[in-house]
């Protein structure tokens, strides 16, 4: 990687930093106060689809951790979603924990069923691994639907608005603060989680278990370390997605979703932090491109077009991604930033 | 006993076969203190297998392994390398997906206290200890001239640089006992003599010239080297093994083994 010119990284926090120049410093607070006031210039439908979007981000960053670093392929993290968000909503519309508490025990309550659940990692990988966190999935989602009493079972479970004191966060807007906010935070302990001990052994785990272990990386402690953390973001997400929606029903949490976030990874790019967000964002922002164009198609073609529209265009971009550039869009993105950084002085061709 | 004090492992009659293959039998060995030993033989001898059971990866079915005197037959591989056991593997074995930097700071692992939840906050004294691993870290690619590949991906590397990379990563775990699993295999001369004063250096130490990393300060006192390039092997080895078909057929030192007929048979076949 090339340094910007003029810049010289004199001792190892330098070296080591996220954000390495002022400039950098310069461009985040400015991508930080168009985040957040947002608000001020956007409709409540933009508000929403921004809010998905970072809920989902927070979901894909655990995800990405446990899948794109320490190499477990998870397919049931929406069920890891749904223990988060059942629980939370439980705790808060039954039980009356606060709202600030109840979010952080729906993240717990996930992190344990993932410690759970991960379990059959130690044993298996690859192809098997997969079916096992199938298998999670359809466990968690037929648990709830049976603990009738506790989660309404499959007529749901309405949830009150949420609120922190005095403070109101039924609002598109505040709502969409809070999420912003903890999309942040989550992306910023995700990225801290990998670039430090824990994340290198997580690589060394998913490059090369055999090789991770004689270098004194425990593996089942790393694997499972992973799950839980992944599990908890994916808790975070699922209680954030309840409570927006003030209702807790078990259609919230599709196994397809599973599928997609996944497939988010993987046009965005597995095993970086910032391929997490571009992935989430360039896969709903072709939702909505669809939710656009489908009653286009919907009248000129046939009235059912516009339905399979969605899940086939998520299909071929996975596809094409996994084609053309199976490292994704961030490593696009940092191809097109190096070339930029030497431009217009650059000797490499 | 006198002799044992300078024992650092001791291999007692081990034994290892999968089905019906015998891959080591009945083999007694020790690796001292102030030595570079090499483990020599034939293809499919078992110098590999040998280095697994230390290593723990095989679990011999007879025969114990003590180190420093402990018991560590069938410990798991990752408490071993707490143990101090470090190894480089003989078919490279990084993390491709890592820089160079990042392989060596994986290996400091064991070193490090901070769990997840202080990486993530990345505050204080996490960042205090990330910089100081660094620190030994980059004096460790000063050591092995890898400077100028410092943040280059691993995978994209020639094989003879991957080779210095994991030679550099067994050198950060800061063993005592250093298992080099063929570090010259498929080398031109001139690799190979890099390679060669590389383990001289390391095994003698470094002294003032790296005086605050001690692994390269003090240097690894005991080294076992397998390796089929006997030139090698006869220079810079204090005492050599032989092994054939899973036996042990010789040992002493370099001059002894060369004279050695049963050692000579092994590897020219008999005489009509």
């Amino acid at each position: 990687m090339a340094l910007y010119s003029g810049t010289f990284h004199e001792n190892y926090a330098q070296d080591m930093a996220v954000f390495p120049t002022k400039l950098h410093w310069g461009l985040l607070i400015i991508f930080l106060i168009l985040l957040f006031t947002c608000p001020l210039f956007f409709s409540d439908r933009i508000l929403t689809i921004l809010t998905m979007i970072g809920i989902t981000i927070i979901s894909v960053h655990g995800l990405n951790i446990l899948v794109g670093y320490c190499g477990q392929i998870s397919m049931g993290h929406a069920g890891f979603m749904a223990v988060g968000g059942y629980t939370s909503a439980i705790l808060y519309a039954k039980l009356s924990f606060p709202f600030w508490a109840a979010l952080p025990c729906g993240a717990l309550a996930a992190g344990i069923a993932g410690l759970f659940f991960g379990l059959p990692s130690l044993k298996i990988k690859g192809f098997y691994l997969i079916m096992a966190t199938i298998a999670a999935h359809f466990i968690i989602i037929w648990a709830i639907i049976q603990l009738y009493g506790l989660t309404g079972g499959a007529d749901g479970l309405s949830v009150p608005r949420p609120r922190i004191g005095a403070i109101m966060l039924g609002t598109k807007t505040n709502y969409f603060y809070l999420v912003m906010v903890l999309a942040c935070l989550a992306t910023l302990i995700a990225h801290n989680i990998v670039r430090t001990r824990a994340g290198r052994a997580f690589i060394a785990i998913r490059d090369n278990d055999l090789a991770a272990e004689v270098m004194g990386i425990s593996l089942w402690s790393y694997k499972l370390q992973a799950f839980f953390i992944g599990c908890v973001f994916a808790g975070v997400a699922g209680a954030l997605l309840v409570h927006y929606i003030s209702f807790a029903s078990t259609d919230q949490f599709p196994f397809m979703d599973s599928v997609w976030y996944l497939g988010m990874l993987i046009v965005g790019g597995m095993g970086s932090t910032g391929g997490a967000i571009f992935g989430v964002v360039a896969l709903k922002l072709l939702d909505e491109l669809v939710t656009v164009i489908g009653p286009i198609l919907s009248a000129a073609v046939a009235p059912q077009a516009a339905a399979s529209v969605a899940i086939m265009s998520h299909g071929l971009i996975i596809i094409i991604f996994l084609i053309f550039e199976p490292r994704g869009l961030y490593h696009r993105w940092e191809m097109i930033k190096n070339y930029f950084r030497l431009w217009p002085f650059s000797h490499q061709e | 006993m006198e002799k044992d004090k300078n024992v650092k492992l001791r291999i007692e009659n081990i034994s290892l076969s999968f089905g019906g293959v015998n891959a080591l039998i009945d083999v007694s060995m020790e690796i001292r203190d102030n030595e570079i030993l090499a483990i020599i033989g034939p293809n499919g001898a078992g110098k590999t297998a040998l280095l697994n059971c230390i290593n723990g990866f095989y679990k011999p079915q007879k025969g114990e392994i003590y180190y420093k005197g402990q018991k560590i037959t069938r410990m798991r591989p990752d408490k071993l390398a707490k143990l101090g056991i470090a190894r480089a593997f003989q078919n490279i074995e990084l993390y491709a997906g890592l820089t160079t930097q990042d392989n060596i700071m994986a290996a400091r692992h064991v070193l490090m206290r901070q769990n997840f939840v202080a990486g993530a906050l990345y505050l204080g004294w996490a960042l205090k200890e990330e910089i100081a691993h660094r620190q030994i870290a980059e004096e460790i690619i000063d050591f092995l001239e890898i400077a100028p590949i410092r943040k280059t991906h691993v995978g994209v590397l020639p094989y003879g640089m991957q080779k210095r990379v994991e030679l550099g990563r067994a050198l950060a775990l800061e063993p005592n006992l250093l298992l080099l699993d063929e570090p010259m295999a498929g080398m031109n001369l001139e690799e190979k003599e890099d390679i060669a004063r590389f383990i001289l250096d390391i095994y003698e130490g470094q002294g003032a010239t790296y005086s605050n990393t001690p692994i390269l300060r003090d240097g690894i006192r005991s080294i076992v080297l397998v390796e089929h390039d006997m030139g090698v092997v006869m220079d810079i080895a204090d005492r050599i093994i032989v092994l054939d078909f899973g036996r042990k057929i010789a040992e002493g030192t370099p001059a002894e083994i060369k004279s050695n007929p049963k050692v000579i048979s092994a590897y020219l076949g008999e005489e009509e």
